[in-house]
Formats: structure tokens, sequence, C-alpha cells
């Protein structure tokens, strides 16, 4: 569903500011599948989240969803294929406009907007249907203008306006970073249901562990923009928390000894 | 009640520029001011064509679409080339003086002669009533003057309905959502480039109309009569606001149309008083700066932050 070829990404490239943030990265994402994408800080993770949906350019490589390359594509035209959650919870939703605007707005990803009206009642009657399954008593809110509900409840909602048509690819970027525990448990809950029920092919960022070994059926781990491990089937359900920090720990301590031996190559010849 | 009812009708008619500020400054937050150039560009269009003996309505209609291309060349300007929002209004406007001395030829058109459609009001109205002038609580108005205030109230009405009902459709949500978050809409899917074209041709078009009814309801076209229109439309809609005291778009639609026809009026009281039309200009930009900075002191004041939209 989702095909990554050799993507390079440099940030600021000819300046002392150089980062190389994604550095020939290729990934395959079988359809229906559930990728979960963890990573130090600064690994590349967020980056080819970004570089997937088209909000920043690639220097090279390929990405290709549902079979059409869509490397050159701005990020408004990628999403006819790809739904998007983001970090920020109030990213994801316009707080001047109603509930139901919203979901109306996002009813119509993608697909031309004419002058019909945004809120007809069998919009309005599916929107309130929608809502109340995602069962936050946020049914009788939809009036409301959406800027005042609580974080997690905006997020839930960007989740549903990410699916509600099905999207190809959804991907969700350290969508419950923002947020308190609870709320967090209940976005995850959520987007663990969602994928389930609508069989989403699935690309997740996360920073959280838990979620990382908890989540999804394939794990991708990123370090210095490529990805360095890569579980799935039962060795990805086996996987714990603390098999996860192992992995990092060896990481860091790779990096600590090739930074020691830098050192030590300098002292001897430098 | 002759002032009353010239102040009523004008203010009216310049409800539709308070109407075309609120897309630009509220919508989209984009502090338009193409608006100073395409009020004017409205009433030389018009009023050449009206001139050369078009009809009137044909010459209005042509005056929106000469606006609406106006805001065009201003939002292509910021975001093909990347020009600051600011400066791209402050260009086109500058290229629209020159623009508005050859649509006119000279730098002031008369309409006195002419069949505009105050003059085709008037008609009507006197028809209807068959007298030239009507006893109102007392006072004999002119017909007239009714009847141009009459057909300014429709024009006012109709078009508060079509900008209301355009932001009821999938296209007007897209548009007002654009203008609140960008991010959002294109992660939507939707051009957030191209929703700034088309909202900025609207406005000013609706500009445009006001200064092409304008010019048919004062006689003339002149090519400085829009200098302050942004500052002017501004006051409007911060009237507006303040008099339904919300954000939700039916009410301060209305606002906006209200805070015309009342920023006309105290114009017109202050005028009466004394106040020397020189400096009314100074006192409008004095009135919104006050408008604007006020909220900001009485929250603090209060010892709370102001409430502001949330920003991404």
């Amino acid at each position: 569903m989702l095909t990554i070829e050799g993507v390079k990404k440099t940030f600021h490239p000819g300046t002392p500011h150089e980062v190389r943030a994604l550095d020939g990265v290729s990934l395959t994402i079988e359809p229906g599948s559930f990728v979960v994408v963890i990573g130090t800080n600064g690994s590349g993770k967020s980056t080819l989240l970004s570089a997937v949906a088209g909000s920043i350019p690639v220097d090279e490589g390929r990405i290709v969803v549902d079979g059409v390359n869509v490397t050159k594509w701005p990020d408004h035209r990628r999403a006819k294929l790809v739904g998007r959650v983001f970090q920020n919870p109030f990213a994801g939703t316009a707080p001047s406009m109603t509930v139901a605007e919203n979901l109306s707005l996002a009813a119509k990803r993608g697909r031309a907007r004419g002058l019909g009206w945004a809120l007809n009642a069998g919009v309005k009657r599916e929107i309130r249907e929608r809502i109340s399954r995602l069962g936050m008593q946020l049914e009788d809110r939809i009036d409301n203008p959406i800027g005042t509900l609580s974080g997690g409840q905006r997020q839930a909602l960007t989740l549903l306006m990410a699916s509600w048509s099905k999207p190809r690819l959804l991907l969700l970027d350290e969508h419950t970073a923002a947020l308190d525990p609870k709320s967090a448990d209940q976005v995850i809950r959520l987007s663990e249901e969602i994928v389930k029920r609508d069989r989403l092919t699935t690309m997740m960022v996360t920073h959280s562990m838990q979620q990382a070994a908890k989540l999804g059926d394939r794990l991708v781990m990123m370090h210095r923009g490529v990805a360095i491990h890569d579980f799935s089937g039962a060795e990805k359900a086996r996987l714990r928390p603390q098999d996860l920090l192992a992995r990092f720990e060896e990481i860091r301590r790779a990096d600590l000894l090739d930074q020691s031996a830098a050192a030590m190559l300098s002292r001897t010849y430098v | 009640m002759l002032l009353f009812i010239g102040a009523l009708t004008i203010g009216l008619i310049l409800s539709l520029l308070a109407l075309g500020i609120f897309i630009s400054f509220r919508v989209f937050d984009f502090p338009d001011i193409t608006a100073d150039g395409s009020i004017t560009l409205g009433a030389a269009v018009a009023a050449s064509m009206i001139v050369g003996g078009a009809h009137p309505a044909v010459a209005t209609a042509a005056a929106f679409v000469a606006g609406a291309g106006a805001g065009v060349a201003t939002s292509i300007v910021h975001t093909r080339c990347g020009v600051n929002r600011l400066l791209s209004g402050i260009l086109v406007m500058t290229a629209l003086y020159s623009i508005n001395l050859h649509v006119m030829g000279r730098a002031n058109v008369p309409l006195l002669s002419s069949r505009t459609l105050a003059s085709m009001a008037e008609d009507v109205g006197q028809f209807v009533t068959g007298a030239d002038a009507v006893n109102i609580a007392g006072w004999m108005t002119s017909t007239r003057d009714l009847s141009t205030l009459f057909f300014a109230l429709l024009i006012a009405a109709a078009m508060s309905v079509l900008v209301f009902s355009f932001f009821r459709t999938d296209i007007g949500t897209a548009m007002q959502a654009s203008g609140d978050n960008d991010q959002m809409m294109r992660a939507l899917g939707v051009n957030v480039d191209n929703m700034l074209v088309l909202g900025l041709a609207l406005s000013n078009g609706l500009v445009a109309v006001s200064g092409a009814l304008l010019a048919q309801y004062q006689g003339f076209a002149d090519v400085q009569m829009g200098i302050g229109s942004v500052v002017w439309g501004l006051a409007s809609v911060i009237i507006g606001e303040a008099l339904v005291g919300t954000r939700k778009l039916g009410l301060v639609v209305t606002g906006a149309v209200m805070g015309s026809v009342l920023f006309r009026l105290l114009v017109a009281v202050a005028l009466r008083a004394g106040l020397n039309p020189n400096d009314l200009k100074l006192a409008t930009a004095a009135f919104v700066l006050a408008a604007l900075v006020f909220p900001g002191i009485v929250a603090r004041v209060r010892g709370r932050a102001p409430v502001t939209d949330v920003k991404k």
C-alpha cells in the first residue's frame, strides 16, 4: 500500500546547521498492516511521516501510495489517499467552527467541493451517529465551536475526521504525546478500534514504548535517518517495552563507542 | 431628516464594503489593502460604462468582475510570488490608482444626467406612491430619497443573505476553515492558496460593487474616493462585532451591515455637531485603534489574558 524507496532529506544543506534527517530510508507496507515507528530524538521518524504526507519535499527517492507515485504531489493532493492526525491536538481542527462543520469538511476530504449545503440533514445525521459511536458523549455538542472542547476530545474527533472516508493510508504522528495520560489512553483505544474495524493501513509514530509494544503488527525502529530494526509477525508480538529499551541502550552504547573511538583516533593521529 | 436618510443609505451601500473587509480581515486574517483601490475601481468601471450607455445593472455587475480581478491580482502576488501579505495589497492598490485614471479617462466622471440604479429606484418609488413627498411621523420626506434608501436596504439584505449562504456551502465552509487552520485544510485535500484567491476575489468584488453603487448614489466617480476605505470597513466590522457580541457567522454578517450603518450615522452626527470634515479620517483611524487596543487593556485590568483565537 505504501512503498518508500531510498528517501533522503537534508535540512539546511551546506550550512553549519545541516541535518541529515532521512538517509536513504526504504520501507514497504502491506495493505491492512499497522506499522509502529519508534526512534530516538532526531532519528527522522517524524520527518519520514511528513515526507509521506507530503508536507515536506524529499531530496531523493520515491514514495508510492496505492500504486501511485506521489513523490512530487503537494500535501493537499495526497490527502485524497492519506488521512492524518497531528501531534498537536489543535492542529487538526478549525477552532471557531462547530464540531459538525469540522466533520463535514473531513467527510469531503480529497473530493471536489461545490455549492451544495455543507450540513444537510443526511450529513448531520451521519455525523451525530458516528460521533456517538466514539462513546464520549459529544453527540449533543455538535453545534458548539470545536475550540471549546478539550485536547483529548479534539484529538478523538481529528482521528474520526482522518479516518472518515477510509483513507488508503492513515498517518498518526505522535498523536497522543500532547495529551494527559487518561485522554491518551482513550485516543489510543479509539485508534486501535477504528484501524481494526475499517482495516486501515496505518503508520504510527510514537515516543511511548508501551504503545509501541502493544499496538500494531509490525515495528520499525529508526536511528540517524535509517530503519535499523524491523520486527513483524510473532517476533513483534513477543516484544515488550523492556526489549525495546534494551535495543535503545544498545544503540546508545554503539554511539558512545563511536564517539570514544573517534576521540581515541583523534588523540592518536591529530 | 434628509441627513438621517442620506446617512442610512450610504451606510447600507458601504455595508458591502464591510462584508468584503469581513471576508479578507476576519475569515482569512489577511490585511487586504487592495480594497482602497478596488472600491474606486468599481466606481470607475460602473460610471464609465453608464456614461457609455450601458445598463446600470450591467455596469454594476461589471464592477464586481473588475474588483474580483483586483483581488485575484493581490492573492496571486502573495501566493505565487511569495510577497508579504500587506505589501501585495499595497502594490495592487498603487497600480489600481493609474488603472482607475485610465478607466475613467480623467479624475472625475459625473453621472448626474445619466440613468443609474439610484435614479431608476427613484422612478419606481414615484410611480408606486404617485407623490413627490411622503409623510413619515410628521416629517415630509422626499419619495426619491426614500426609494433609494429602500433600494439600498434590499441590496444590502440580499448580499448579506448571499454571503451568509455561501459560507454554509461545502466550498464556503472550506474557505472559512482555510482561514482558521490552513494546515488542517491541506491535510483534508484543500488547496489553501486557491481558497485565498477565491476569497479575495469575492471580497474585492463586493467592495467594488459597493463603490459602483456609491458612485451612482452620489452622482459621480472620483479617483480619490477610495482613500481610507479599508479603515472605514474595518471600523464597521468592529462595531458590528461589538453589537452582536459573538463570532457566530450569521450574526457577524448582520453585525457588519449594522455596524456600517451605525458608523455612518455616528459620522453624520459628529459632522453635524461641528467635527471638521478634514479630521474625519483621523477620527476614524483613532476609533479603529481604540477598538483594537481597548479589549486587551480591559482584559489586563481584569487580570486575565485577552480572549484570542487559537493560533497554530
